[in-house]
């Protein structure tokens, strides 16, 4: 027999308060971490879009409210020729700067998927121009450009002497698309290349291995290996430089002001340029509005066009 | 088919040596198993044969030809690899088929290459599948489809089982080894797995620390283990392993214990050897402390103590000890194995 007597303590039965039950409760606990996202998609992007899509019903003016017009804007916007210049630009710039950026991004990425000395130092280099802030990289083109003090114009004719007199990059119509289209290429480029280097990595080295052995060429396995697997991210990017540059505004706003004679309007650039300098908001948002078909568009072809395959699929033998 | 011939063969990653000379010969048609821990260099050897790594010093000859610079398409081998390296977005029809597709085979001849070994391998009813929707075994079996469809001189395996449940890799064991005895094409193995070794090779090559231990036949291997590392590499439970000398009566463990020694046992023995399974439950044996008891069901495996030095046995009896109690127990005097204490080596005994 033990002379110390056992000290009993049960565990209490302890009720959680009322608090504590809401929130273990699943649909206040969702509805609860949801409102903070809501809240900022309700302010910032739902406000201001619905806003755009009124006003482009509307006939306002700046300083005055304006009457619902139905759709008059995208009337007069059907004849106007300008709204189709944009229209030919916007689709022109994304086409020529989305393809250059994607033959350009994939090469470097096949570079620096290679074991490279200074490899990290390399990729930290080429994620530079999409770090630097828009307006000066723009500004920097605009000094590149400039037909006096371009130092493309002073390599070539001062230093090669290949040329005898200076280019006028953007002083017509073609040579300034084009170099827009340069300098957004050069911009984009870190996106894609940082993007499909990350998809590249995610390619197992024993399938380039197995097919080693099988005798490909190195051709061959970049085609039926590399490309086919890369695919789907390459769909994923695509879709976001599509919108990117489609919705483009900052380079051409910086570097043309949609000149010279309105030849290098973007949808978004005039869209600014007629509501905001030009005071019409009814009619620049029925431009901004306009955009959205091609986008949608865009959006669709490319998500459903490449990006899910059969082989990433599960089960299921369809 | 033909002969692999590996001369002297070096490779060095850096500074860092990782095989030391390696001299390996496969006949023509045989079942050649590469094993050893991980790190021993099996791999390399065994990547170095297929082309995929650069051959520092040496020679590696396939059939009359050495191969030190022919590229790995041009070698006429075919690569199992561990992770089975299937192309995730090919049906297992075009996998079989790619290397036949790059060399811009006729239809009618891929799909008779590609029946013929979806055939042998049971994959008829999978050919339209993607990887992905295939199990373990079944992209096992396609893994080796593909290389069967090359129709090589060798084939490659790089621990093709060791992805694969214990029950799949036991049968995807035997599948790989009718398939060479069906085929009758040279196969080099590796494993880290000592008994994917012995049940599969025609030859086992041991291997530890970039050099090879010892080259033989599986039951050679077991019988007469060239050196320590072999001995204790081998058999399942492990050998056991006791550090002593010749002394009075017998082999004097450094436990305590006094172990029967052969009678040609000569002076310089400093390692005993004896398998677990060549230790006998006799009346008239050396009492043992059981320490563990593990049945198996087919034999018990026990951990006795003879004084202080612990021994392995497993018995086909089933023991009904339990631990603490004493049993008796007498090592086979003709299969125990000595060997020299400083180099490991065995002695001719």
């Amino acid at each position: 027999m033990s002379a110390t007597t056992a000290v009993t303590w049960s565990r209490p039965n302890q009720q959680p308060n009322w608090l504590v039950r809401l929130f273990d409760w699943k649909p206040f606990l969702a509805f609860a971490c949801l409102l903070p996202a809501a809240g900022l998609l309700l302010v910032f992007l739902t406000y201001p879009l619905g806003l755009g899509i009124w006003l482009a019903f509307t006939d306002t003016t700046i300083g005055r409210s304006g009457y619902w017009v139905g759709i008059e804007n995208f009337q007069y916007l059907l004849e106007d020729p300008l709204w189709w210049n944009a229209v030919f630009y916007s689709v022109f710039y994304t086409g020529v700067a989305t393809f250059g950026k994607f033959a350009l991004g994939l090469w470097l990425a096949l570079l620096l998927n290679n074991h490279l000395p200074f490899k990290s130092l390399l990729r930290a280099i080429i994620l530079l121009p999409w770090i630097v802030p828009t307006v000066l990289s723009a500004i920097a083109f605009w000094w590149i450009y400039d037909p006096q003090f371009s130092i493309i114009s002073f390599l070539l004719v001062e230093k090669l002497g290949l040329l005898s007199s200076n280019i006028d990059f953007l002083g017509s119509a073609w040579p300034a698309r084009f170099s827009l289209i340069a300098a957004n290429i050069w911009r984009g480029i870190p996106f894609v290349a940082i993007s499909l280097l990350a998809g590249l990595q995610t390619i197992s080295p024993s399938l380039y291995e197995a097919a080693l052995l099988d005798g490909s060429t190195a051709w061959q396995r970049f085609r039926f290996i590399t490309f086919p697997m890369l695919l789907p991210i390459l769909a994923i990017v695509m879709t976001f430089s599509i919108i990117f540059t489609f919705t483009d505004f900052q380079l051409v706003y910086a570097i043309t002001r949609g000149g010279p004679v309105n030849s290098t309007h973007l949808l978004a650039t005039l869209a600014f340029q007629r509501g905001i300098p030009g005071g019409q908001l009814g009619e620049g948002a029925a431009i901004a509005v306009s955009m959205i078909p091609f986008l949608v568009f865009a959006t669709l072809f490319s998500y459903f066009g490449l990006a899910r395959r059969k082989w990433q699929q599960g089960e299921g033998n369809d | 088919m033909a002969s692999v011939e590996i001369r002297n063969v070096r490779k060095a990653f850096g500074p860092v040596q990782v095989l030391h000379g390696v001299n390996v010969d496969i006949a023509d048609g045989e079942f050649v198993v590469l094993v050893g821990p991980s790190g021993c260099g099996k791999s390399t050897l065994l990547r170095m044969l297929a082309g995929l790594e650069n051959i520092t010093s040496g020679e590696i000859a396939i059939g009359p030809r050495v191969v030190n610079n022919v590229p790995p398409k041009d070698r006429d081998i075919a690569m199992v690899f561990q992770n089975y390296a299937l192309y995730p977005h090919m049906t297992v029809f075009d996998n079989m088929a790619f290397s036949m597709k790059l060399a811009k085979a006729p239809k009618a001849v891929m799909e008779q290459e590609v029946g013929r070994a979806a055939r042998i391998l049971g994959l008829e009813a999978l050919l339209q599948r993607y990887p992905r929707q295939l199990s373990g075994g079944q992209r096992q079996r396609v893994a080796m489809g593909r290389a069967i469809v090359r129709n090589p001189q060798v084939f490659l395996f790089d621990e093709p089982l060791s992805n694969l449940d214990a029950k799949l890799r036991v049968q995807m064991r035997a599948e790989i080894k009718e398939l060479h005895q069906r085929l009758r094409v040279t196969t080099v193995y590796v494993t880290h797995d000592q008994i994917e070794a012995m049940t599969m090779a025609d030859k086992i090559v041991v291997m530890n620390g970039g050099h090879v231990e010892q080259a033989g036949p599986p039951l050679e291997l077991y019988d007469r283990p060239a050196n320590l590392f072999v001995a204790g590499f081998i058999g399942s439970p492990a050998m056991n392993l006791v550090k002593g000398g010749p002394g009075e009566g017998g082999f004097q463990a450094e436990g305590g214990a006094v172990l029967p020694l052969p009678g040609s046992a000569r002076g310089e023995a400093g390692i005993y050897g004896i398998r677990p399974e060549h230790i006998q439950l006799r009346e008239d044996g050396i009492p043992a402390t059981v320490v563990l008891v593990e049945p198996t069901g087919s034999e018990t495996q026990v951990i006795a103590r003879i004084g202080e030095t612990p021994l392995t046995c497993a018995f086909r009896e089933r023991v009904t000890a339990r631990p603490g109690e004493t049993i008796r127990i007498m090592p086979e005097m003709g299969l125990v194995h000595l060997f020299e204490a400083g180099s490991g080596r065995r002695l001719a005994a």
